[in-house]
């Protein structure tokens, strides 16, 4: 094995983190704000992704240009899901709370296969494709670019959560909602705004994937899984940390997968999560 | 009746826990009915519908057993589905021991491998746990789906034994026999919950589920009730397994690992109740239905009309019923002897 293979390995499994990061950054943010765990998250993925493919079949909209379209139509979907039945299960307990997401799953899950039907769809001809070599390492234009997109998406959020005012008032409602609310910011539209934003977040990112990957309704089972394990791994509520956690599960990923066995590739990044939660449960930048 | 005692018994949110003597006679006229109907109308459609929902009802209440008695929620209960499913069918394949003996393996497995799981992760909170439990049922189904001794992912098939069909578990004439296995398993594993509930154990556990620091001060061993709730769990769950793979006699790692089947006992007991010993049977009798009509009247095209409905009714349920279908029967109803 020479090291090209491996630099090959690890330079795909950070690119394939970035997106990780981002997906798993909105599903951080939605339990720092409310301590909920989004089950739904993967198939909001897979609906942005259709939602991508749709605007490119329907209207030959590329992919690169239909982002803010998706963003859009995903915010507006967080929104509705918060004002219809998140806002109603803030104080059940969290059976409930799991199985409400759980049942959005399904749900969304069954309407995507009963809509689109099972079958794998791909964006043929995308504007950017083909792929590149330095060095006898291999990498994919539309891979690189997507990348690019979710490390400047997750630029962009840190510095809206850190710099903006709304931001910070997010990150208030976050620590303490009761204070927050004593220093009139409404939380209820707080919690809203976080679903807006996850998933917008997952927007992003499902737009980029469906540049190269396959579009189905069950492709969001495993990128949720992930992002579960990144959050984990970088602390729940935590946004920063689910940079640097994606990008490791990133690795993790595709290194394991090289060295050890491609088919339990999915396992080398559970034993990621099962250590995570017994050596160090806060996660590495963890709040609890 | 006094105020006092009613607050206590409204605060009280297990329902229908209890019996009397009219609602013995009820449930005793209920079995003697499940038991003679395959004599009054042997549709073999209705058959295999109550079949299912007495082994869903198992599986869930297997599932809230472990919720609704130590709160903790497992989102990977196939695992012990599956484990159970692969005992009986392998054991036979390869070893030609009879199916009755492999539930019995399938449950000591399910045990150990649920005491594997139980030490380390019951420590983990809520999330972590739920969280914990989905990536170690998919990891079961990834493991399975790549073991070469257990058929890899083509699976096992049951074969086909027509001479001892009692030894060999097998009923092909007739799939009655089937019902009734179903049937006495269900009446067991719910007179057991039953006891259960009633037991030193289960207010044991009942007490971890509510207040488990107040529990732990008064000497409860939180995380080792929490093992051996868990460990009963896995091994109410085992049978169905086994069981399953006798009627469908083809064991393959996504029929009896998926993660659907984590799902579906879930909401099955949401649907239901959960921490009450009848939620399961309401629910199961509910959604069960539900799928298999719409198989009916669909087809298995793969378009999951089923699964767009029990989604909305589980969500629906959380927002307007959490404590689940159980608590629309009135209180009056439920508890008449303790409210005298």
């Amino acid at each position: 094995m020479t090291s090209q293979v491996i630099i090959q390995a690890i330079i795909s499994g950070i690119l394939m983190g970035l997106i990780y990061a981002l997906i798993a950054a909105g599903l951080s943010l939605i339990f720092g704000l409310m301590e909920i765990v989004n089950f739904a998250h993967g198939d909001h993925l897979m609906l942005s992704m259709f939602s991508t493919f749709w605007f490119w079949m329907l209207f030959g909209i590329d992919p690169i240009f239909s982002i803010p379209l998706t963003i859009i139509l995903m915010a507006f979907l967080g929104v509705f899901t918060h004002y219809f039945i998140i806002r109603k299960i803030l104080n059940s307990t969290m059976l409930i709370q799991i199985c409400a997401t759980f049942g959005l799953a399904v749900t969304i899950r069954a309407l995507a296969q009963f809509f689109f039907t099972p079958d794998f769809r791909t964006i043929k001809n995308p504007i950017i494709q083909g792929k590149f070599e330095v060095y006898g390492v291999f990498i994919g234009y539309p891979q690189l670019f997507a990348s690019f997109v979710c490390l400047f998406a997750f630029i962009l959020l840190y510095l809206f959560v850190t710099k903006t005012e709304t931001g910070t008032a997010l990150q208030a409602t976050s620590q303490d909602r009761q204070a927050a609310e004593i220093l009139g910011i409404p939380s209820n539209k707080m919690f809203a705004l976080g679903w807006a934003i996850g998933l917008s977040c997952v927007a992003v990112a499902g737009s980029m994937l469906s540049n190269y990957y396959y579009v189905f309704p069950d492709v969001g089972v495993n990128f949720s899984l992930f992002a579960f394990v990144a959050v984990a791994l970088g602390g729940f509520g935590s946004i920063n940390g689910s940079l640097i956690a994606g990008v490791i599960i990133g690795i993790v990923e595709s290194v394991g997968g090289l060295l050890i066995d491609p088919s339990y590739k999915l396992l080398y990044v559970f034993a990621v999560y099962l250590l995570v939660v017994i050596l160090r449960p806060q996660g590495i930048f963890g709040r609890y | 009746m006094n105020l006092i005692s009613k607050e206590l018994l409204q605060a009280k949110n297990e329902p229908l826990n209890y019996f009397n003597k009219n609602s013995l006679i009820i449930i005793g006229i209920v079995v003697l009915g499940l038991f003679l109907y395959p004599f009054i109308s042997p549709s073999k459609f209705a058959l295999h519908l109550l079949m299912m929902i007495f082994m869903h009802a198992v599986m869930s209440q297997s599932w809230n057993v472990l919720a609704g008695f130590s709160g903790q929620i497992s989102l990977g209960h196939a695992i012990f589905f599956g484990i159970g499913a692969y005992a009986s069918g392998y054991f036979y394949t390869k070893f030609q021991i009879t199916p009755w003996f492999g539930i019995i393996i399938g449950i000591a497995i399910s045990a150990f491998i649920a005491l594997l799981i139980g030490v380390p992760m019951l420590r983990l909170k809520g999330h972590y746990f739920a969280i914990a439990t989905l990536l170690i049922g998919i990891s079961f189904q990834v493991i399975f789906q790549r073991w070469p001794e257990v058929g890899a992912s083509a699976g096992l098939y049951v074969p086909i034994n027509r001479d001892s069909p009692w030894l060999s578990m097998q009923f092909h004439k007739n799939k009655v026999a089937y019902y009734y296995i179903t049937l006495v398993f269900f009446i067991i594993t719910f007179f057991l919950v039953w006891l259960l509930n009633r037991s030193k154990l289960g207010y044991r556990l009942k007490a971890i589920r509510d207040q488990s620091e107040a529990a732990s001060s008064l000497g409860i061993h939180v995380s080792k009730y929490k093992v051996i709730a868990f460990i009963i769990s896995a091994m109410i769950m085992a049978p169905m397994g086994s069981i399953y793979a006798q009627y469908v006699l083809i064991i393959d790692p996504n029929n009896t690992f998926s993660a659907d089947i984590s799902i579906l006992v879930l909401l099955i007991s949401v649907m239901g109740g959960v921490g009450n010993i009848w939620g399961p049977i309401i629910g199961s009798s509910i959604l069960i239905p539900i799928s298999e009509f719409s198989r009916i009247y669909f087809g298995g095209t793969g378009r999951s009309i089923d699964l767009i409905i029990y989604g909305i009714l589980i969500i629906l349920i959380c927002i307007f019923r959490p404590s689940g279908i159980v608590s629309l029967i009135p209180r009056s109803f439920r508890e008449r002897e303790k409210v005298k």
